[in-house]
């Protein structure tokens, strides 16, 4: 069934217009917990979801509402859940099954001060090493940062193309300020949406091998019905998705799990650079710190500073080579973020010591302004 | 899609020379032999499960076994199903999910009574509130078998384990009265010795549309009975001798007591609208 | 003989003659097929199977009444009963529980 997107211009949050991508992308089940201040995305699929012929289920809490999802996405559908800090917290022994058992789904973010209960209705980003690392053990999971509503639209639409193409969680970190603020979003025709779906396995049933990689690392995926008997485990599995406890199936699983990222980062990640050519300072910022890092630009540029900006469009995997690559070249980083320094540290390791890096940051509960943005580089360079 | 249905097993099946234990084309036979021990009576009520599954006719792709995390847990791993190992507790949310975004499937949840007790409770009585329509079968071994024999929900009071080593002050839960108390609209107990109204009961449950729950009691030999120096056979003797079967008998007197004599049978079997019939209603309108 | 040796059921099934499969080594010797067989068929032979436990074996020959109680228990699916030559047997669990089925209803 192809999804009845609402073509057209509109005058919609940030919140509102994901949940919109989500339709537009193939989302037909969604597994809600509410929660200040991202309940509008929740809201929103409640209202659009069954004329889709998709599901939504307010469950009883958050990890009910990410395990839900997994289940519904081994029937086939594409499955979605949003919370903000606390909610995302409870979520983290699940994200982890979700990547060992390779389960495609998508996890909004709409970030608000922390920790514990913190700001419930004031924006942050503190949960940026926290979609990184937050389950135990070592894997790799792709998040994005969107910095406007229209973002809000796109990009959820490539958080469930990712998603599918590599069986991953993709985290889609946003903020109170990106998901609460109205803006014009267009919503193009639905043939003109580009969508990818999970690859999908032929050949004999008896024979399948639900962890048996294809040609980007992934492996097809089968859904529950078709016969397969795909048995589906969080235990280290084989290709057959059985259970062995030794240290060689963990080393080949875990070296698969983390390699289709590492081995496809090109095709991942995207970012956005304004102004870098000739540029002595970088400014590197995602989400909504990025809009503020923008106008900082404009101002340094009008002073006479060559600022220039990257913008993280994927924070996971960081886009390390663009990083060390511009290193080559620049007098500074300074990385602008609410928070007190998560993703300036990717950079700073990235930079190496030679250039200097600096952080623009924040407890939480407001955005950073380009004056504050302005006056640490003044200070320094 | 057209249910196809399968033929009864054969019992008068020519005899080969090699015959086959009549659940192995349900069984993920290259898996066997299984991890519980020997005694463990998760086997016995796997095994009646298996039976119930081959009894209803159904095609067996139109079934998906989950389990949590525990010896019952293991469950999902044996069987010849789409099946689901997933996280401590969160069994029944995953099978949720399955549920709604694809009613035409039968979700069994085989799992322990920690994990749907314990650290699952919150998730039990909310499915069960819901009537999310799946079957949930709880091996109740009155301890935390896979960790060693902690102490469980389900524990009996002063009972010993190896975090209650000077006996339990807590008491268990009565898992049919919390069963009914939450909505459940098909609740049964039965014991791994009963094994033919387990398997009659698992089949109606299966057949069931609505939430049901069948507590099974079950022997641990490893960790419970050798600590409370209760002999294995002794206690499933137990299940036989000291057990009364009484349908709909009075919630509130299902504690499980040995010497009053523990009760079985069916206490509860209502209809009422499931969530995925009344969206799909929804959807329609 | 004990009463709980009695198979819950023996008003409805027609007496035939089983004919007794043991997977040997699949057999951890639990004991509960040889405790709970109605007829006493079973006992524990004194070999020792590829895990080191003793399977059971059939020392009444024609004892089973194919009631497939002992197939039911095993937690190891390693025994089961089939109908012997030329006689139907009943369904194990289908055709012998109208007694029990009766019980649901009730
Ligand atoms: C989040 C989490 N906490 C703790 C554990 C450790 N753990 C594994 S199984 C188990 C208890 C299982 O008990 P029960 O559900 O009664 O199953 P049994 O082993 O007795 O069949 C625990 C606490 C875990 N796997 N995950
Ligand atoms: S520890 Fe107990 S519950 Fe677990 S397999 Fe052994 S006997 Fe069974
Ligand atoms: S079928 Fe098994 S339990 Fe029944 S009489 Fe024969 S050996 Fe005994
Ligand atoms: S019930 Fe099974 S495992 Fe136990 S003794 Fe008999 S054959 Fe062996």
């Amino acid at each position: 069934m192809e999804p009845k997107v609402l073509t057209g211009e509109h005058f919609i949050n940030g919140d509102e217009a994901c949940a919109e991508g989500a339709i537009a992308a193939g989302c037909t089940f969604f597994g809600a917990y509410p929660i200040t201040p991202a309940t509008e995305v929740a809201e929103r699929m409640a209202e659009r979801l069954p004329d889709q012929g998709g599901t939504f289920i307010q469950m009883e809490d958050e990890i009910a509402a990410i395990t839900s999802i997994l289940g519904a996405a081994w029937t086939g559908a594409k499955s979605m859940t949003a919370t903000s800090g606390p909610g995302f917290s409870l979520m983290m022994e699940t994200v982890g099954l979700a990547v060992v058992t390779e389960t495609p789904c998508v996890v909004v973010n709409v970030q608000r001060g922390g920790p514990s209960t913190g700001l419930p209705t004031m924006g942050a980003q503190g949960d940026m090493m926290q979609a990184r690392w937050g389950s135990h053990g070592d894997y790799e999971i792709i998040a994005i940062a969107p910095s406007s509503p229209q973002e809000m639209f796109d990009l959820t639409i490539e958080a469930f193309n990712l998603s599918e193409k590599y069986r991953v969680p993709v985290f889609i970190m946003s903020d109170e300020v990106v998901g609460h603020m109205s803006e014009k979003v267009v919503i193009p025709k639905a043939s003109k949406i580009k969508t990818v779906s999970r690859p999908r396995p032929s050949g004999r049933k008896d024979r399948f091998k639900p962890y048996q990689p294809g040609p980007n690392g992934v492996p097809p995926m089968a859904t529950i019905g078709e016969g397969y008997n795909v048995h589906v485990t969080g235990l280290t599995h084989d290709e057959q998705g059985y259970p062995v406890m030794s240290v060689d199936t963990q080393k080949e699983m875990m070296t698969r799990l983390i390699g289709k990222i590492r081995n496809n980062l090109d095709d991942i990640i995207r970012t956005e650079s304004y102004l870098l050519d000739d540029a002595d300072i970088v400014i590197v910022s995602y989400g909504v710190s990025a809009r503020t890092s923008y106008t900082a630009v404009e101002q340094l540029r009008g002073m006479g500073i060559r600022a220039g900006l990257f913008r993280l469009i994927t924070v996971w995997p960081f886009p390390e080579k663009q990083i060390r690559e511009l290193a080559t070249r620049v007098k500074g980083f300074v990385t602008v973020e609410i928070n007190m320094g998560q993703i300036c540290r990717e950079v700073e390791r990235c930079a190496g010591s030679k250039v200097p890096s600096y952080l623009v940051g924040h407890t939480g509960g407001t955005v950073i302004t380009p004056d504050a943005v302005i006056q640490l580089i003044k200070e320094v360079f | 899609m057209a249910i196809a249905k399968r033929q009864p097993k054969s019992t008068s099946a020519p005899l080969s020379p090699d015959p086959k234990h009549p659940l192995e084309d349900l069984i993920r036979m290259e898996r066997i032999p299984h991890i519980w021990c020997p005694g463990c009576g998760v086997g016995t009520v796997f095994s009646a499960c298996l039976s119930a599954i081959q009894q209803t006719g159904i095609d067996y792709r139109k079934f998906s076994m989950v389990s949590g995390i525990g010896c019952s847990g293991r469950g999902a791993g044996y069987v010849r199903l789409d099946s689901f190992h997933t996280t401590h507790g969160r069994a029944i949310p995953f099978a949720t999910g399955i549920k709604m975004a694809d009613p035409s499937l039968n979700v069994i949840v085989f799992s322990g009574d920690g994990d749907l007790f314990a650290i699952g409770g919150n998730h039990f009585i909310h499915a069960a509130r819901r009537n999310m329509d799946i079957t949930v079968i709880c091996v109740n071994n009155f301890i935390y078998g896979m960790t060693g024999g902690q102490v469980a929900a389900t524990t009996p009071h002063m009972a010993k384990s190896s975090t209650t080593p000077f006996g339990n002050p807590d008491s268990p839960f009565n898992l049919p009265l919390l069963a009914i108390a939450s909505g459940a609209t098909y609740v049964a107990r039965w014991t791994m010795i009963h094994s033919r109204d387990l398997t009659l009961a698992f089949e109606e449950a299966i057949g069931h549309r609505g939430f049901s729950f069948i507590e099974v009691l079950s022997p641990c030999p490893i960790n419970y009975t050798r600590r409370n120096k209760i002999k294995t056979m002794d206690m499933v003797r137990q299940f036989h001798n000291n057990t009364i079967i009484k349908n709909h008998a009075n919630p509130s007197e299902l504690d499980i007591d040995f010497q009053k004599g523990v009760v079985l049978g069916k206490f509860m079997d209502i209809d009422k609208p499931t969530p995925d019939e009344i969206l799909a209603k929804l959807r329609n309108q | 003989m004990k009463y709980w040796r009695e198979p819950l059921d023996t008003g409805e099934i027609d007496v035939v003659r089983g004919k007794v499969y043991i997977i040997k080594d699949r057999c951890k010797g639990c004991g509960y097929c040889i405790e709970f067989c109605p007829r006493e068929v079973l006992a524990f032979s004194k070999e020792f199977n590829k895990k080191g436990y003793h399977p059971p074996m059939l020392v009444k020959s024609d004892g089973c009444l194919n009631c497939h109680y002992c197939e039911l228990l095993c937690p190891e699916f390693a025994i089961y009963t089939v109908a012997d030559e030329g006689e139907a047997g009943p369904n194990p669990v289908a055709s012998a529980t109208e007694n029990q089925k009766s019980r649901l209803k009730a």
